[in-house]
């Protein structure tokens, strides 16, 4: 069976998809079983450790490793030297495309190191107690550069320059100098002057964000084995290893083939893990001691030199009539890049107004390099900081007119064939079922108490597809053992293609075993990110599924001597077609499985894919706050998340996405950011100054699964795990202007941050 | 002939050009007519870009057939977190 | 320099380990006596993931020394469980979607437990107060204190 890019929706009674099984990695979970990156190792390992700039930007006059060499235990180290120079030559992966000549600067500086945290040498030793003392023994020689931080400050004509060679992209003419905006984009539609011409009222503002870092608990972890004749296995934690094969291989001069990438257990990822950091170093060091090295971060690490998100500025200004319609929209978004060009300013762009159906747009993208690690992306990348922006103007534009912000939104909202202003039509869509399902929720209409207020917001999400595969192979006793290339990112994807196997086969959800294959047992799989796992990974799954039902038909019909097509198969048998003249004994899967060997050999399906047809996902969501005018402190009284996913293949753990979405979201509002010194160093590398959301800060957050079908998945689904973090940044700051009549421009919306400006509003009234 | 509309994004590398028709029978035909046309897109065309044929979403796929009454949309890729 | 000899209990089995001065208990149980059930996500004592009983106090295994269980009684993840039983939080915590990635679930876990012997009948509020010192960033916590909650009434026989 040939299927190019995937199958159609079709609605059927289902069995197993939509019930709530029990995850197939949970016992392992909750004993302590599960093995992710820090718990794998090797007899005779050594523990390798990073040498990491002190400096936010510094030329590297030198690098001295002799007495780190000399000391006893060290066994290796590398630094520059130790890796080939890449030309300018660009690849996908993750959030934008990559340059590798950038990838491997950023792995280890090679002229300067651009970031407090980016790596400069790193060694290999027979303890970590060594391996610390031989780091403090390499010296580098630095010639401090000024450094810029601030996206604004870094686009100024006189602010210090990350890449003399750098000349932004993306404008005509070409600049006659280099600076720090790497790229400018531009998705224009329709005629925003004639827009705004046209407009009654007119909203104008700038909003700005904070760097917030991905925040999984369990910190980068990785174990290389390289043997003499020029094979290295990995174990890593991460959400794409068959790309961080691909990128091993071109940064250390390798052979695909020669490198096996064995996926451990995710302790969390949310984009953060789609990057090489340590991998290729650790191979590296391995081929240098012949012994496997071990190497895991921090959190300190994880923090100075791991993917936060971009810290961004965007202006918006939106002009509507009075009875509601929105005549012109236009954004500008400036995001800190980091130190290697490509924030997800892009999609961030593409995301901007597309909840709406809209005439006359303009949006324009800044991709900025400034002296902080290279961002990584998070969760629908880029999209929460233009939807905190823009959905905060369509708050203020809704208060304006005197129209429900929920009813300003429908009467603007995106359905089946707008047209978007930076590419084609939208297909088939939940955006307005989404709303209703809000306006229809108890929480909407729920009395506030004195002094609370209430805020709605909302999300898009693209999601995609790529290069998926997945293995189905039927046991001799029946059961399957399912061999998945996408990671289950935690999510319990793992579960979820299960599910959609046991119910494609006809058989009990516990007799198909998903597994997470290495990357020599399966084709090449895109990292598991844009909410993917669960669409293309299922996509795969149901065709691999369908493949090897196509061969059971099949060994049927020559067992049985019967044509194919008077074969069927249903609830886990072969069965005689309805009315079919040749009639014979139905067949189990296990009776089949049984006699596999001896009547043609084991039975297996495959899929190997480049999905396509990901359907866009759309979220609503409401949130009560309540803000203590002593401390500024802003407390989430309740919360409701809205969202059309498709379908949901196991509602609990769908609802688990949603409401882990919206709290990262909340963290992003109201505490999160990263804090730097004058000199440009993180000054809150730690979860004790970085402070996420802990179990005291939340209500429950209740979810509203919206089940409208992707037409491009056999079972509906769009993917969930992005658009839940996109709203609650708008959300809840329109709630606290809901209570205080204060509206915030600028995240995390922290205590002391509230409390002035309650501070000065109140000073204002008595003087007024 | 097909309709090729190009996402105003790209309007730096072709000149302005945003609209144009084609006699191409897939994306690979396409793409590397338009990188013929326009060699400041060729490196966009080699990662960065998608298509939609016709309303339906194509991320690398080459072989995709373009019909001659087709509207084809370039824009930017999309990845995720 | 001379690594001490340390003599303890682990989830009931008498266990003896040589460590050095400055390596902690979170190293000592996954490094040396190789239960790597406890998790490190920080190493400050901010994140919980680490967290173990120590004669039967809750302590975040990071900020103590090994050098300190000398004839202390420790208990981890491993030994929550008995045989194949799953203990009521851990089935909990299966059946209510508690976890994701599950890289907290071990020292929530045992903070859940240590909560529960001490109030068998928590709050929504003691719950979220008790766990606070549990960084989870995968479930919003929702499906966690709704789990906690639900075996601390099977385990009051409610």
């Amino acid at each position: 069976m040939i299927v190019a890019s995937g199958l159609k929706y079709q609605a059927r009674e289902l069995k197993i998809v939509g019930t709530r099984p029990l995850r197939p990695d949970g016992v392992d979970k909750v004993t302590g079983r599960a093995r992710y990156g820090a718990d794998i190792s090797l007899p005779g390992q050594l523990i390798g450790k990073v040498l990491r700039s002190p400096h936010a930007h510094a030329r590297i006059k030198s690098i001295d490793t002799s007495a780190a060499a000399a000391l006893p235990g060290v066994k290796a180290v590398i630094s520059r030297d130790d890796f080939a120079d890449m030309a300018e030559e660009y690849a996908a992966a993750g959030e934008l495309t990559i340059n590798f000549r950038d990838v491997t600067r950023n792995m280890m500086a090679r002229e300067k190191v651009l970031y407090d945290g980016h790596p400069v040498a790193a060694v290999a030793a027979t303890s970590e107690a060594i391996a610390r003392a031989a780091l403090k023994l390499i010296k580098v020689d630095y010639e401090i550069l000024p450094h810029v931080i601030d996206v604004i400050a870094a686009l100024r004509p006189d602010a210090p320059l990350l890449h003399e060679e750098q000349y932004t992209e993306g404008v005509n003419p070409r600049p006659a100098r280099p600076s720090n905006l790497a790229k400018r984009l531009e998705f224009a539609r329709g005629n925003v002057e004639a827009g705004f011409a046209a407009a009654d009222t007119i909203v104008e503002r700038e909003f700005t964000t904070k760097p917030v870092h991905q925040g999984y608990i369990e910190p980068q972890a990785c174990l290389a084995s390289y043997s003499e004749d020029g094979q290295a296995e990995l174990w890593t934690s991460t959400q794409g290893h068959f790309v961080f094969r691909a990128q091993c291989a071109k940064l250390l001069q390798m052979e695909i083939s020669k490198i096996r990438v064995t996926p451990t257990e995710i302790g969390g990822g949310f984009g953060g893990k789609n990057n090489i950091y340590n991998e290729p170093l650790a191979i590296a060091l391995s081929r240098k001691s012949h012994r496997p090295v071990k190497m895991v971060m921090t959190r300190e690490e994880v923090f100075r030199a791991t993917g936060p998100t971009s810290g961004g500025h965007v202006k918006v200004r939106l002009g509507a009539t009075r009875d509601g319609r929105i005549t012109a929209a236009t954004a500008e978004l400036s995001f800190q890049a980091g130190a290697f060009p490509g924030s997800s300013v892009a999609p961030a762009s593409m995301c901007a107004f597309t909840r709406y159906d809209l005439e006359n747009v303009r949006v324009i993208g800044n991709d900025v390099t400034v002296n902080r690690p290279k961002v990584a992306a998070y969760r629908a990348p880029g999209a929460p900081i233009a939807a905190f922006a823009v959905e905060s103007a369509i708050d203020e534009m809704a208060k304006k007119l005197g129209i429900a912000p929920i009813e300003f939104r429908l009467i603007n909202a995106a359905r089946e064939g707008t047209q978007t202003y930076y590419g084609p039509k939208l297909g088939k869509i939940g955006y307005i079922e989404t709303l209703e399902a809000a306006r229809a929720h108890p929480h909407y209409r729920a009395p506030l108490g004195p002094g609370h207020g209430r805020g709605i917001a909302t999300g898009f999400w693209f999601n995609i597809g790529n290069e998926t595969t997945a293995a189905l192979n039927i046991n001799e006793d029946g059961t399957a053992t399912l061999i998945m290339g996408t990671i289950d990112v935690a999510g319990g994807s793992r579960a979820a293609m299960a599910m959609m196997v046991a119910e494609e086969l006809g058989i009990p959800f516990d007799r198909v075993r998903p597994h997470i294959g290495d990357t020599s047992s399966l084709g090449f799989n895109f990292i598991t990110a844009g909410s993917r796992g669960t669409f293309a990974g299922g996509m795969a799954c149901v065709v691999a599924a369908r493949d090897a039902i196509e061969k059971l038909r099949d060994r049927v019909a020559r067992i049985r001597e019967v044509p194919l097509e008077a074969v069927l198969w249903k609830d886990g048998h072969a069965v005689p077609a309805e009315g079919s003249a040749r009639q014979f004994a139905p067949m189990s899967l296990a009776e089949i499985a049984g006699q596999a060997g001896k009547t043609g050999g084991p039975i297996a399906g495959h899929a190997e894919l480049n999905v396509q047809g990901a359907g866009p996902g759309f979220g609503a969501h409401i949130v009560d706050v309540e803000v203590d005018r002593q401390t500024g402190s802003i407390k989430i009284l309740r919360y409701t998340a809205v969202q059309d996913v498709g379908r949901a293949i196991h509602p609990a753990y769908v609802e688990g996405q949603l409401q882990g979405g919206v709290v990262q979201g909340i963290g992003w509002a109201l505490n999160e950011e990263y804090v730097y010194d004058a000199d440009g160093i993180l000054a809150n590398p730690g979860f004790l100054d970085y402070r996420i959301p802990v179990a005291s800060d939340l209500p429950f957050i209740d979810t509203v699964i919206v089940e409208v079908a992707n037409p491009n998945h056999p079972y509906g689904v769009r993917g969930c795990g992005e658009v839940p973090i996109i709203a609650p940044l708008a959300a809840i700051a329109n709630a606290v202007e809901n209570a205080l009549g204060i509206r915030f421009y600028d995240l995390p919306m922290a205590p002391p941050k509230v409390l002035q400006a309650i501070d000065e509003a109140a000073a204002a009234a008595s003087k007024a | 002939m097909a309709r090729i509309l190009l996402s105003s994004s790209l309007t730096p590398y072709t000149g302005g050009e945003t609209e144009l028709e084609l006699n191409v029978a897939n994306v690979a035909q396409l793409f590397q007519a338009l990188g013929a046309r326009y060699p400041r897109l060729r490196q966009q065309l080699e990662t960065d870009l998608a298509v939609a044929i016709d309303g339906e979403i194509y991320q690398d796929a080459l072989l995709q057939a373009i019909a001659g009454d087709s509207e084809v949309f370039l824009f930017p890729k999309i990845a995720g977190g | 320099m001379a690594k001490h000899h340390v003599s303890a209990t682990v989830n009931g089995d008498g266990v003896e380990f040589l460590c050095a001065t400055d390596q902690t208990l979170l190293e000592v149980l996954r490094d040396e006596l190789h239960l790597n059930g406890t998790k490190e996500g920080c190493g400050t004592g901010d994140c919980g993931a680490c967290s173990v009983m120590l004669d039967g106090r809750l302590v975040c295994s990071c900020l103590v020394l090994g050098v300190e269980a000398e004839g202390r009684r420790i208990e981890t993840i491993e030994g929550m469980a008995v045989g194949q039983e799953l203990h009521v939080l851990q089935r909990k915590f299966l059946e209510h979607a508690a976890l994701q990635c599950g890289i907290c679930t071990p020292g929530i876990l045992i903070a859940a437990r240590a909560l529960l012997a001490r109030n068998p009948d928590p709050t929504e509020a003691e719950v979220r107060y008790w766990l606070a010192g549990n960084l989870c960033r995968c479930t919003g916590y929702h499906k966690i204190v709704e789990a906690v909650q639900d075996a601390a009434r099977e385990m009051r026989g409610a």
